[in-house]
């Protein structure tokens, strides 16, 4: 059972309290971008197995959207941050390394 | 055709077959009364009877990996196989290996719930699933190896008015394609299946889709039938090799490295379902997959009690019965990217809580055993068998949660993409279709349950 605590209400909520809403940080691309732009934004993620940035909504709870750096192998979970931000803050990049020295950074 | 036997490592082959003009003048008088040595037969079961089964010999080969291969396919799951095998037998091409990086089967072939049926919305996918499922129709004869497929009967729920239109729609387009399948009455859902609750109270039945010629096989004979046929072609099927990068000069790909050294190739075909991803990173390359577990779980052996394969796509739940009397239960995948092979509590409480509904006398059914697999998940839930930006390498993926019942045809259609360049049965699965906004849409049509 996944646990991930919203950094707003500060609830430790169980995955059935929440909605996923896939790779987080996903750069926006409009009408007027090309068709690779445009088809990455759209469809082609990262996918990786290893740390993950994502999104989550808290839906029976805050309502609120945030992100989550988790591991994709081992589920560990490595912090929640709120949604308002477009790379991952600090204290998590460090949370990542203290656990994976071989993390490599936006990997 | 055969390789030369100096060559061959006799680790575990005990014997090359050879063609029949090689073979003749050679044979065995042994051979020569009972058939080749390698074939399954009922005289082959009566012949080792009377000497103590000490005549069964390996099923595939253990070869260690030569320098160079015609072609290299990734993964020696069902896909991986059939694509082997379609590659020797209707393109002539033998210099193949298959890498595995686990054992044979052991990914998404091996735990899967074994449901084959065609019953899909759009005609390129009816294509290649009902030329799949004409496949295992006979696949056990073609490959000397008893794959077990039973055309039971697939039928898919319809509890909700709406998913009524959607299997009316569906048994229309499959008229026009050639599939058979009809939409049935509530009644005739009973008489195929009399454990079944069809008046509700929560979700009655009001019909359901029929398709007479679907079913289920035996998972892993396919994938063993398969790798026992490339093994008798000459190919090497290679066990814990795992590819740990994949060389490329000059934008085309010239090899693979491996747990067990380099080794070359002229073209490369990828076909690791849950691990696309991964490996399209080391050749360069995204996809627009995303890999989640599926789960699924069985119960206790219980007498016959449900001949037929029941799909319920508005509560999330499949069930049919093994031959060894388990019911095989198939739930809902995890809604986040993950690798764990294990699947979440709560899919399961919410698969058997439907499931419970429907057929009242599973509720005191005790569950042997719950396992996950990873799926490959594209936007459109339709798969990808396509050239890639790197020449010479070919990607076979984005099955999802349905891939088993496609495996024949997915093999026989990747194959003439490799050798051909193009393929009718994959033409519409391009990774192009994705920024052409040309998509296979299964989604609503097929993209819960499998």
């Amino acid at each position: 059972m996944l646990i991930l605590t919203c950094p707003y209400c500060g609830v430790a909520c169980d995955e059935t309290e929440l909605h996923p809403g896939g790779e987080a940080h996903l750069k926006r691309f409009g009408p007027d971008a090309s068709d690779e732009d445009f088809e990455g934004y759209l469809f082609q993620r990262k996918n990786p197995r290893g740390v993950h940035f994502e999104r989550w909504r808290h839906a029976y709870g805050c309502g609120k959207w945030f992100h989550a750096a988790r591991h994709t192998v081992t589920l560990e979970v490595f912090g929640t941050y709120p949604a308002q931000v477009f790379e991952p803050p600090e204290k998590i990049r460090a949370a990542i390394l203290a656990k994976l020295p071989d993390w490599e950074t936006g990997a | 055709m055969s390789r030369k036997l100096s060559v061959v490592p006799l680790v575990g082959r005990s014997k090359v077959r050879k063609s029949t003009t090689e073979r003749q003048g050679q044979a065995s008088r042994h051979e020569m009364m009972w058939g080749p040595m390698g074939r399954y037969s009922v005289f082959a079961v009566a012949r080792e009877a009377f000497r103590d089964h000490s005549g069964w010999t390996r099923a595939w080969g253990n070869p260690a990996p030569k320098k160079r291969y015609d072609a290299i396919i990734i993964g020696a799951g069902g896909h991986g196989l059939a694509t082997a095998y379609y590659l020797g037998k209707n393109h002539g091409l033998r210099n193949v290996a298959i890498l595995e990086k686990g054992w044979l089967g052991g990914g998404n072939t091996g735990r899967n719930t074994t449901i084959i049926r065609s019953n899909y919305l759009q005609d390129p996918s009816a294509a290649i699933y009902e030329k799949s499922r004409g496949l295992y129709e006979d696949l056990s004869q073609e490959l000397n190896y008893n794959v077990m497929f039973s055309p039971r009967g697939v039928m898919m729920l319809a509890q909700t008015e709406h998913e009524i239109r959607g299997y009316k729609r569906t048994a229309y387009a499959n008229a026009l394609q050639g599939v058979t399948t009809e939409f049935i009455s509530p009644e005739r859902v009973k008489e195929l299946c009399p454990i079944m609750e069809i008046r509700g109270p929560r979700y009655p039945v009001l019909g359901a889709l029929w398709q007479p010629r679907g079913g289920t096989a035996r998972h892993d004979a396919v994938a063993w039938g398969y790798a026992r046929k490339c093994s008798e072609m000459g190919m090497d099927v290679i066990q814990q090799c795992a590819v740990t990068g994949i060389r490329s000069e000059g934008g085309k790909v010239v090899g693979v490295s491996t747990s067990k050294g380099d080794i070359d190739c002229d073209k490369l075909g990828v076909v690791v379902a849950g691990h696309s991803g991964h490996v399209a990173d080391m050749a360069g390359f995204r996809l627009p997959v995303e890999s989640v577990a599926l789960q699924a779980l069985v119960s206790e052996p219980i007498k016959p009690c449900m001949d037929v394969v029941v799909m319920a796509n508005t509560v999330h739940g499949y069930m049919s019965q093994s031959d060894k009397g388990e019911m095989v239960i198939g739930g809902g995948a995890d809604g986040f990217n993950n690798y764990t092979q294990r699947g979440s509590f709560h899919h399961i409480e919410e698969t058997v809580r439907a499931l419970v509904e429907t057929f009242p006398m599973i509720s005191r059914l005790k569950m042997l055993r719950q396992w996950g697999g990873i799926v490959d998940m594209t936007g459109d839930r339709s798969p990808i068998l396509s050239k890639t930006p790197v020449e010479g390498v070919f990607i076979n993926c984005g099955w999802g949660t349905g891939g088993f019942k496609a495996i024949p045809g997915s093999g026989w259609g990747f194959a003439e993409l490799m050798v051909k360049g193009a393929s009718p049965l994959t033409a519409e699965f391009g990774l192009e279709r994705f920024k052409e906004g040309r998509f296979v849409d299964e989604s609503v049509a097929a993209g819960v349950a499998h």
